[in-house]
């Protein structure tokens, strides 16, 4: 069988309960809240509206032979149960969340208030052009601040998150690969690859090769080159990489990808390193998107909505996928149509109704207006100057498989400096939590064993990191000396001690019934 | 820069802990050829937050807001009123600054309304299990085909010419990737013979209701033929808010159903971003795509919930992943799930009700005008007018007026003469009388 | 007369007359954690030596389980799909996988035996 290090106890086992137990079961701030589903009551609605004489010779025969099953609460009663569940959560706005790779990053409020803009937030995809010119210069100038940002060409607006502006780079260089007569369907994705890159090359109909890692925790660019041949459509490479490290051998890569006829995907998930001080363009890149979630602090929302536009290079744009903006003596267009694009392209398709995520390009150019040019490149160097001092201040009670340094905006560990300790690096990472920490990511990147990956960002003073970096040397002290107190079973300060998620998957249990129906999903 | 909390002090304090020079060393990696200055970039330095708003404001007064006129655009998204509780909430920092909730033990807010949306979608598309959302309904689309592939082992998708337009292209770009596409052709106001067109190949017939027109179509023959040849049967709902009202799909044989939420605690927003709602069979699950929260315990014996499944997602199972998808729609389906908890069954029946007598009223306002027919005999709040001349003229004529009256067909089918003259139009409860009666008043002068 | 051999992949497979018996090293169920599901191949279907016959998953893995031979499924055993937790408490006993008939002996006997794979793993 294929083996895996990734198995860790998702059984925590029980506890006793500890401290004075209260009538209510609430703890001062702390409230328990039941489902949606166990609160309200037939008839109550939070919003009025008009009961209407309905006529239904309309409704061709189809009309709902039974309710829903919804509950029925007030406004206040809607509102406090959103607030209660709202105070269970860990945010940026309540601490810092150093989730390696995640980007969690300041949201300013401005950008809020933009998007929410009637001009912007109140339109309809398909209204009249003319009355939507506002919205079209906003994306164009969007384009035109992504294209200077990473020097490429061009830029496709529609995937509406950082995988699916993946699967629209691969469909961009299908289609190229296809309209040169060529049938390749290799693609080369390095084993530290985040999970996306290689779910996706098979989304889009190709095989992946896997690439391995120096001992550095770089890309092996000799194997790489070693690997390439006819039937290679494309690498797919994350720069700087999982790691946290810049790929110094990156152009070199590129212009061998490029001799044996492939094409070079960068996974732009790392730009927030490195924007406004390197262009991507200048480094061979053919298609990268760009998570606007991440570099251009569009909030992550407790998973989403993100944007992942694709820049794409000189090769690749004729491919962009519909609808296409042009500027013309009409003012802003959105070509929609296969066969009224400009000469010369040749898009692959859609990706999707209408025309991308709007409520994320309206944020993600607030942003870039607020910070400029100098702001955006000051922003990458505050991250990559902030995760060198955590990897510097951590480095000698930690361990850091590529601690030599420096690294770009992430400083890996890996769990060597708990090896007989007892503590994993899941205890060490449950234990943040109960200092007020989200803890960092942990298990990823796979080519390291018992990662832990620390992303501080721009956004922390020195103030914050100082403190962070007092709390995780005590904390590596106190492991290593045997003082597995903390960890064992932590987090004990949190809404939830751990949960059992073995039991979770063997019986799931994915929505809320009403008690006369089983329980369990069969 | 506001945004930057390190001072000159503070960043030479951390480089000489670093035993960095400048801030330059650390970027040593960077091959020498793409080192570039600040010069090279073509762009404006920083700006106040007031310079921003002043900016993007005029900006934003360029374009028509669907408040400011009366306003009749449909054809996948749908205006409706959002009580003011719903953007209160999502815009608390415990929901819009967090996470993916990785760490369950501080992440339960996020996950009990993840399960709580799993439940009001299950229920409202009457099926027994929904995950988390997908980015919108058209992605979800694209994915209930390419799960219906993988189920039936079989490559063909039949689509009704129904479908929305976008949503075809959308299942086309990469359903073709591991399969092929059918799109029946397109019959305004009537239903077409899908169930003929279903043979040992078709893995899936997708058929939307109400369709892209606004026709109310019973899909439940249409699950017996799919089933009857080991096919599924896809529905696909773009309003779904018509599911208060109408039959939901999944108790009419509907093995898949994937569903636009948008108009549920959702505005326009230009197109994006929404919500798409994914539900189906349990005997599925394992083949489904996107996240999936379920219920446990703690180590303590306390209910909590947890992201589960995952073996089927793109972290763990790479290259053999049932779907790429990272993301869900997390914010946006949380406004779904509040405004869904503020309507409840009471509100939602309501609502739905009052958008169809909209509807319908506004249907026989314009079938009074002259040279318009009214095709759709059945519809929920949207339905397809025939002009005498083509429709998007007259919807550039109506919006000269101040009108917003619709999307013509053309819009969505460029190449397909038959549409020319066909307007789509949406009717929901934020239509005053006194908008329909200019609607129909102007379109009179327009026709004349 | 039975023996039961070893690949490099962390399958066991028992020879008993004419069947093969299939399972997973405890090495690997410990590996995997808490095994949560499992899927298992049809009677009937026939499989190379080496090819994917089977799927075990724990919450955080997913791993495939090849058949160590070649060999047509005659089996399943259908109380892992009801409780999968029996892999991680016998898993080189009451949780075998599948069973194969026509298995060649010239392919089991190349693979390890018990005191090879003990080493080999000694080498992990």
């Amino acid at each position: 069988m294929t083996m895996s290090s990734q198995g860790r106890p998702t059984a925590p086992g029980t506890i006793e309960a500890n401290e004075l137990p209260t009538i209510s079961g609430d703890r001062g701030l702390d409230h328990e809240e039941a489902l949606i589903f166990e609160l309200g009551r037939r008839g109550m609605t939070g919003v009025d509206i008009p009961e209407v004489q309905m006529s239904e010779t309309r409704l061709g025969g189809q009309r709902r032979k039974g309710p829903v099953g919804l509950p029925g609460l007030s406004e206040p009663e809607v509102i406090r149960h959103y607030v209660r569940l709202s105070r269970m959560n860990y945010a940026i706005d309540s601490g810092l969340y150093p989730l390696g790779s995640c980007t969690m990053k300041h949201n300013p409020r401005l950008n809020e208030k933009m998007a929410r803009l009637p001009g912007f937030g109140d339109i309809h995809p398909l209204q009249p052009q003319e009355t939507v010119q506002g919205a079209l210069e906003l994306i164009a100038e969007l384009m035109k601040w992504l294209t200077r940002l990473t020097g490429m060409p061009a830029v496709a607006m529609s995937p509406k998150a950082g995988a699916h502006g993946e699967l629209c780079g691969l469909l961009a260089i299908r289609a190229a690969i296809e309209a040169r007569g060529e049938n390749r369907r290799r693609i080369l994705v390095p084993e530290s690859a985040h999970g996306t890159n290689p779910a996706t090359a098979a989304f889009a109909g190709f095989v992946v090769d896997e690439v391995p890692a120096t001992q550095g925790g770089h890309v092996d660019a000799d194997a790489l080159e070693a690997k390439l041949g006819p039937d290679v459509c494309a690498i797919m490479l994350t720069n700087p990489n999982t790691c946290g490290l810049f790929e110094p051998r990156i152009i070199e890569m590129a212009n061998a990808v490029h001799k044996a006829g492939a094409y070079f995907y960068c996974d732009g998930a790392n730009f927030n390193a490195i924007a406004g001080r390197v262009r991507p363009g200048d480094l061979g890149i053919d298609a990268m998107h760009i998570n606007l979630h991440k570099t251009f602090s569009t909030p992550h929302g407790g998973g989403g909505p993100g944007a992942g536009p694709v820049v794409l290079s000189e090769r690749l744009a004729p491919f962009a996928p519909l609808p296409l903006l042009v500027h013309d003596a009409q003012g802003f267009r959105l070509i929609e149509d296969r066969a009224a694009v400009p000469e010369g392209a040749k898009p692959f398709g859609r990706m999707c109704a209408f025309h991308g995520q709007m409520g994320m390009f309206t944020r993600a150019l607030a942003y870039m207006l607020s910070h400029g040019r100098d702001g955006v490149r000051q922003a990458s160097e505050d991250a990559v100057l902030s995760a060198n001092y955590i990897l510097a201040s951590l480095k000698d009670v930690m361990s850091a498989p590529f601690g030599e340094g420096p690294c770009m905006h992430e400083a890996l560990f890996d769990d060597s400096f708990l090896e007989g300790t007892g503590v994993t690096t899941l205890d060490f990472a449950k234990a943040m939590i109960d200092e007020g920490y989200h803890p960092m990511t942990m298990y990823f990147p796979l080519v390291v064993h018992g990662a832990m990956l620390i992303e501080p960002t721009e956004s922390e003073s020195k103030e914050s990191l100082d403190r962070f970096i007092h709390v995780m040397r005590t904390m590596a002290l106190e492991a290593k000396a045997g003082k597995r107190t903390r960890f064992e079973g932590a987090p004990r300060l949190a809404p939830r001690r751990r949960l059992d998620e073995t039991a979770a998957a063997r019986k799931p249990v994915l929505r809320w019934k009403p008690k006369e129906l089983p329980q369990a999903a069969e | 820069m506001r945004y930057h909390p390190l001072t000159p002090e503070d960043r030479a304090a951390m480089l000489s802990r670093i035993g960095a020079a400048s801030v330059d060393a650390l970027f040593r990696d960077v091959p020498e050829s793409a080192v570039v200055p600040l010069s090279a970039f073509d762009l404006p330095d920083t700006k106040g937050e007031l310079e921003v708003d002043r900016l993007m404001s005029k900006l934003a007064a360029q374009s028509t807001a669907a408040g400011s006129v009366p306003f009749f655009c449909g054809a996948g998204a749908y205006r409706h009123h959002v009580p003011a509780a719903v953007d209160h909430l999502i815009q608390r920092s415990e929901f819009l600054t967090s996470y993916t909730p990785y760490q369950p033990e501080i992440a339960q807010g996020t996950l009990q309304y993840m399960f709580e949306f799993q439940t009001q979608v299950a229920l409202l598309t009457g099926m027994e299990v929904a995950n988390a959302s997908l980015y919108d309904g058209s992605t979800a689309t694209a994915e209930a085909v390419l799960m219906a592939q993988r189920v039936t082992k079989r490559p063909k998708a039949i689509l009704s010419g129904g479908v929305h337009p976008h949503y075809a292209e959308t299942v086309e770009t990469v359903a073709n990737l591991h399969g092929q596409v059918l799109r029946a052709p397109v019959t305004p106001g009537r239903v077409e013979d899908l169930a003929g067109m279903i043979d040992a190949d078709t893995a899936c017939i997708v058929v939307q209701s109400p369709d892209v027109f606004g026709l109310i179509r019973d899909i439940g023959p249409l699950a017996d033929a799919a089933h009857a040849k080991g096919a599924l049967l896809i529905a696909v709902v773009t309003e779904a808010v018509s599911l208060g009202l109408l039959e939901p799909p999944g108790h009419q044989g509907a093995d898949i159903v994937a569903c636009e939420g948008q108009s549920i605690g959702n505005g326009l927003n230009f197109g994006g971003p929404y919500v798409g709602l994914f539900a189906t069979r349990d005997k599925f699950i394992r083949q489904m795509p996107g996240r999936l929260c379920g219920e446990t315990v703690d180590a303590a014996g306390k209910r909590g919930f947890v992201l589960t499944l995952s073996t089927r997602e793109q972290h763990i199972r790479r290259d053999k992943a049932t779907s790429n998808i990272c993301t869900n729609s997390g914010l946006c389906c949380l406004a779904f799930t509040i405004h869904l908890s503020l309507l409840g069954e009471e509100g939602l029946t309501r609502l739905a009700r009052l958008n169809h007598t909209r509807a319908a009223g506004l249907a026989d306002r314009l079938a009074h005008v002259a040279g318009v027919n009214v095709l759709t005999p059945s519809f929920f709040n949207e339905f397809t007018i025939r002009l005498p001349k083509p429709a998007a003229a007259v919807v550039d004529a109506l919006a000269e007026k101040g009108i917003l009256a619709g999307v013509p067909a053309s819009r969505l089918l460029p190449h397909d003469t038959g549409v020319r003259d066909l307007l789509i139009v949406a009717a929901t409860e934020t239509c005053a009388d006194e908008d329909c009666d200019a609607f129909a008043g102007a379109l009179s002068e327009v026709l004349s | 007369m039975s023996e039961t051999r070893f690949t490099d992949q962390h399958e066991w497979v028992r020879i008993d007359g004419g069947e093969a018996t299939v399972g997973i090293t405890r090495y690997a169920a410990e590996q995997l954690g808490d095994v949560v599901f499992v899927e298992l191949p049809e009677a009937g279907r026939k499989v190379g030596s080496g090819g994917e016959a089977a799927v075990v998953e724990s919450v955080k893995a997913a791993s495939e389980v090849y058949a160590p031979v070649g060999g047509e499924v005659t089996a399943s055993n259908s109380a892992l799909t009801d409780d999968p937790a029996k892999v991680n408490a016998d898993p080189e006993g009451e949780a075998w996988f599948f069973k194969l008939k026509g298995v060649d002996a010239g392919e089991f006997g190349k693979l390890m035996t018990r005191e090879q794979y003990d080493e080999f793993l000694k080498g992990l």
